[in-house]
Parts: structure tokens; C-alpha cells; sequence
């Protein structure tokens, strides 16, 4: 038997991407020859200074906008949570779940039952009932999170998720996220601007640079899960990605 | 661990609302009732003094002869027929004033060239005195309930598609994204975003095509005096013509008091949107 290294395709590749807003005078370049790639499975943290095109490049993965030039493939279906949690405020939050699953063509008997057990996985089991400004900002965000597993995808897209979140509240979603992930093969590119986030969650930090957004560095990250973010280290690695990041964002004053 | 430090974070952050018991309903509807009754007495009372001045004392009666007025008339038929045919006119001309202003806020919504030019013409129709059209509306259907009716639908129904219009053109675009993300296309998308979304901006639409429709129809009804059907507008025009004044207030005060009951459902309609929406000033807002 000969043992042949298959070169999975990857579920996320971006080749030389660049998104221009606007035209003239005016135009502002958000993103400027970006290549990405991101294996089935990994988990990417996407960081860099406000502004550096971080979400501009999500909603070009979402497929919410077009690349100005280069191109991009994505493998399979894309879920994106934004920094609020986007939740229909008409509708409980299971209901918000089941619209989800409707969309999808899951049928009546079945979206109920799997919107409880999606409940359940963001541990908001007794909660269903309860429309989106009855919870807390925490709990929005698991209901958005289980809105997004309801749609199946391979793909995970995250535009600062937590950055509205008080830092226990956050601190504990960590958990639940690594634990989400865990045995679903889910392809998470996870955007914020904090880094010892990044580091806390990701199997791999790539740093972007500052109008226009490029990719200036990546940095795997070799910490054994479970993590924690006050872990020495996770602050290591993370300092040394601050400094670079610092660096970078100096660049700018000069 | 983790999950019960959770579960105990979930538990402080959605304490249950202190149960509203009867006492504290109560206290809400006196609340939101004492400044109508004052009102009311504030009226009574300054018509009492012009009365009791002896201004015009002949043609003017004051609030005792006038509600015994209408408490006679409540005692006999008429009234109640008059109220009927004009409550019916109401419904039939609102609702047809609903219908087409749906249709149309929601073709022009959908529709982005037919947006800029029937947006104009909306407003235009807006701004034109719907009584201006009571000669138009005669001359084209005679003196009949029609004429009244195409007059109510053409002062309210704009109203009502600029609400649909404004509704749909604010929904908010994350949820927009939201909801293309999650799959919904074209009328689904319309069906479970953009119609609940909009629903606040059309409840508002549709209490202000109301004003528009009741002011309208009592246009209508003093212009266009059908033989044999008693309606408010026929009651006063006679009521001017004895110059029965008593009368005349007494008639005055069930058009007000209809008016305002028929906006107070929309009032209503549009508070228990909003609470269960989240958006009660006072409420939650986090
Ligand atoms: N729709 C848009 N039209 C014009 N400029 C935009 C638009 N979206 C983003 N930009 C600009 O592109 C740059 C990157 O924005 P964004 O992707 O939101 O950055 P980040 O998420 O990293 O803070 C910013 O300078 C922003 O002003
Ligand atoms: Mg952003």
C-alpha cells in the first residue's frame, strides 16, 4: 500500500482579491491583492486595525458583494454572523431558527424538533419562547450562532461576533464556540480586532495591513485546545502579534 | 463548568419582569385616561363660561341643553340609522382605500423605475384637499354613495401605500443581509422579512389614511345629500337648516368621539407592535 498525501481542497481560497469602493477621486481601496486559503475544518483568525477591509472581505466570501479583480472559491454553503446579532425581532428565537431551517426547505414536523435540539447545543433550551429583546446581548448572539448551524454550512464566517459582549460573557461563548466546532468540520473565518481572541481561538492568525488591507503576515498557532485566553501562552504569542500589529498601524503616523 | 457559569449568567440577565398584577393595570388605564377626562372637563368648562357670559346666548346653547340634546337623540332611531349608513360608508370606503394602496405601495416598492414617478404623483395627491374632488366625483357618478366613496379612497389610500413604501424602504439592510444569507429569495424574502418589517410604518400609514378617510366622508355627506338615507353629514345639514345649533354640537361631539375611538385602535394596534418588538420606550432597550 502505498500512502499517497492527498492535498484536501480547501474550502475557502481567495487569489489575489481586491475590492475597490466607489470611483474617481473618491475611491476607496478596501482590499488590495489579498490570497487567502483556508483548509476544510480550520479555524482563521482574520485581525488588523479598524478599517483595513475585514469586513469588506467577509461580505465578498458571503458572496454579498463582487471582488473589483481577483477571484474567489468557496466550497460549500456559507453562514455569516455579524457583530449585532441580526435577529428577526418579530419572532421568538426559535421561530428565528425555523425560518432559517424553512429556508432551507426543512419541513414543518422536522424544524421544530431541530430548532430545539439547536437550542440546546447553545445551551438556550428553556428559552425559545422568548422574543430577542427578552435576552441578553450573550444570548442573542447563541441564537444567532444556532441560526447559523441551522443553515448547514460548511463555512462559518464571523465579523467580530463578540465585540459587543462583556469580557465573562465572552470569555464563556469562547468555550461554547470551540466546542461548537469540534466535530462539525465547520471552516470558521473568524474576524476582530482583538488579538488575544485570535489567539484564544485560532489554529492560524493572519494579520492584515492597513488601507488598503493586505495580508502582511500569519502566524499558526501551536497552543493545545482546550485554551484558555489568559493562558501564558496564548499572552505570548499574542504579545508578539500585538507588536507587529502596532508596528503596522505606526506605519500610518509617520 | 462552563456551561452552568452559563446558565447562571442567562438566569441573572433575564430577571422576569415583576408580574403586572391588577392593581398596577388598573393604575396604567387611569393613567393613561385622566388627561382625556380633563380634557373633556377643561371644554365643558370654558363652554360654560361663554355660555354663562351670554355671548351670542340666543344661537348658543350651552353644555346642559346640548347633551340632554343628545341624549334625546340617542333615545330615537334616527341617530342610529345615521351612524350606521356612515359607519358603513366608512368601513367599505377605508377598506377599499386599504386594498388599493397595499397594491399599489407594494407594486411601487417592487418596482424602481415606477418608484420616482408614481412616489411624486402620491404626494401630489397627498397635498390636494380631498373635498377639491367632490365636484370632479359628481360629475362623473352622479349624487350617490359612489361619488362619496371615490373620494374617501383617493384621500386615503396614498397615505396608505406611502406607508407600505416607507416600510419597505426601511427595513433594516443587516437584517436584509441576514435574511439573503439564510436563503430567502424574492417572495419568501418578502413574506418573512420585508412584510413584518414594515409592518410598524404601515400601522402608521393606515392611521393616518383614517384621518384622511373621516374627514372625507364627512366632506362628502355634507355635499352630497342623498334623499332617504340619513347619514351624520344629512342630520347636520338639516340640523343647519332649522339652525337647531344644540343639534348641531350634539352631532358634532359622535362624529369627534367615532373618530377618535377608530384612532385609538390604531394607537393600540401600533403599542402592541412595539411591545412585542422590543421598541417600548421605558422597556429593555439593551
Ligand atoms: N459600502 C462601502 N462603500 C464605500 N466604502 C466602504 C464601504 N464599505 C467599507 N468601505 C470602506 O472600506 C474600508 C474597509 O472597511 P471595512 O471592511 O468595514 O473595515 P473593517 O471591517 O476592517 O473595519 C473602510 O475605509 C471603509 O470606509
Ligand atoms: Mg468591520
Amino acid at each position: 500500500m502505498t500512502t499517497a498525501v492527498t492535498e484536501a481542497p480547501a474550502a475557502v481560497t481567495l487569489s489575489g482579491v481586491s475590492k475597490v469602493y466607489g470611483r474617481g477621486g473618491t475611491a476607496v481601496r478596501a482590499l488590495d491583492q489579498v490570497s487567502l486559503a483556508a483548509a476544510p475544518g480550520e479555524f482563521t483568525c482574520l485581525i488588523g486595525a479598524s478599517g483595513c477591509g475585514k469586513s469588506t472581505l467577509l461580505s465578498l466570501v458571503a458572496g454579498l458583494d463582487q471582488p473589483t479583480s481577483g477571484e474567489i472559491k468557496v466550497g460549500g454553503r456559507v453562514a455569516l454572523m455579524f457583530q449585532e446579532p441580526a435577529l428577526f425581532p418579530w419572532l421568538s428565537a426559535a421561530a428565528n431558527i425555523e425560518l432559517a431551517l424553512r429556508a432551507r426547505g426543512v419541513g414543518r414536523a422536522e424544524r421544530k424538533s431541530r430548532a430545539a435540539e439547536l437550542l440546546d447545543v447553545v445551551h438556550l433550551s428553556g428559552f425559545g419562547g422568548k422574543r430577542p429583546h427578552e435576552l441578553s446581548g450573550g444570548m442573542r448572539q447563541r441564537v444567532a450562532l444556532a441560526r447559523a448551524l441551522a443553515q448547514e454550512a460548511d463555512v462559518l464566517l464571523m465579523d467580530e461576533p463578540f465585540g459587543a459582549l462583556d469580557a465573562m460573557t465572552r470569555d464563556l461563548l469562547h468555550d461554547e464556540l470551540d466546542r461548537v466546532c469540534a466535530g462539525r468540520n465547520l471552516t470558521v473565518l473568524f474576524v476582530t480586532h482583538n488579538v488575544r481572541e485570535a489567539v484564544r481561538l485560532g489554529d492560524r492568525v493572519v494579520l492584515l495591513s492597513s488601507r488598503p488591507g493586505r495580508v502582511i503576515a500569519e502566524y499558526p498557532v501551536p497552543i493545545q485546545r482546550p485554551r484558555r485566553i489568559d493562558a501564558t501562552a496564548v499572552a505570548e504569542l499574542a504579545g508578539t502579534i500585538t507588536d507587529r500589529l502596532r508596528e503596522e498601524v505606526s506605519r500610518h503616523g509617520k | 463548568m462552563a456551561s452552568s457559569t452559563l446558565a447562571g449568567l442567562d438566569a441573572l440577565d433575564t430577571q422576569e419582569a415583576a408580574p403586572r398584577d391588577r392593581r398596577r393595570l388598573a393604575a396604567s388605564a387611569w393613567a393613561g385616561l385622566w388627561p382625556k377626562l380633563a380634557a373633556v372637563a377643561l371644554v365643558l368648562l370654558a363652554w360654560e363660561l361663554v355660555h354663562l357670559t351670554g355671548w351670542k346666548k340666543f344661537v348658543l346653547p350651552g353644555p346642559g341643553v346640548t347633551l340632554s340634546n343628545l341624549w334625546q337623540q340617542a333615545q330615537a332611531s334616527l341617530l342610529w340609522h345615521a351612524i350606521a349608513t356612515t359607519l358603513e360608508r366608512a368601513v367599505i370606503g377605508f377598506a377599499l382605500a386599504v386594498l388599493i394602496g397595499a397594491l399599489v405601495g407594494a407594486t411601487v416598492s417592487r418596482i424602481r423605475p415606477l418608484r420616482a414617478a408614481v412616489g411624486s404623483l402620491i404626494t401630489g395627491l397627498q397635498t390636494m384637499p380631498s373635498i377639491a374632488w367632490f365636484p370632479f366625483a359628481i360629475i362623473l357618478f352622479g349624487i350617490n354613495t359612489t361619488a362619496i366613496l371615490f373620494v374617501i379612497v383617493l384621500g386615503a389610500a396614498p397615505s396608505i401605500a406611502n406607508g407600505l413604501i416607507t416600510g419597505v424602504d426601511y427595513t433594516p439592510p443587516l437584517l436584509l443581509k441576514a435574511g439573503t444569507l439564510m436563503g430567502l429569495r424574492r417572495l419568501s424574502l418578502y413574506r418573512h422579512l420585508i412584510m413584518p418589517a414594515s409592518l410598524p410604518a404601515f400601522v402608521a400609514g393606515l392611521k393616518q389614511g383614517w384621518a384622511f378617510a373621516w374627514r372625507s366622508l364627512m366632506a362628502g355627506e355634507l355635499l352630497v345629500i342623498i334623499a332617504n338615507q340619513p347619514s351624520l353629514g344629512v342630520l347636520l345639514s338639516t340640523d343647519q337648516d332649522q339652525a337647531d345649533m344644540a343639534s348641531v354640537v350634539a352631532i358634532m361631539i359622535v362624529i369627534l368621539v367615532i373618530g377618535l375611538c377608530v384612532d385609538n385602535v390604531f394607537g393600540m394596534a401600533d403599542r402592541a407592535i412595539r411591545r412585542r418588538w422590543g421598541l417600548m420606550a421605558g422597556s429593555d432597550a439593551a
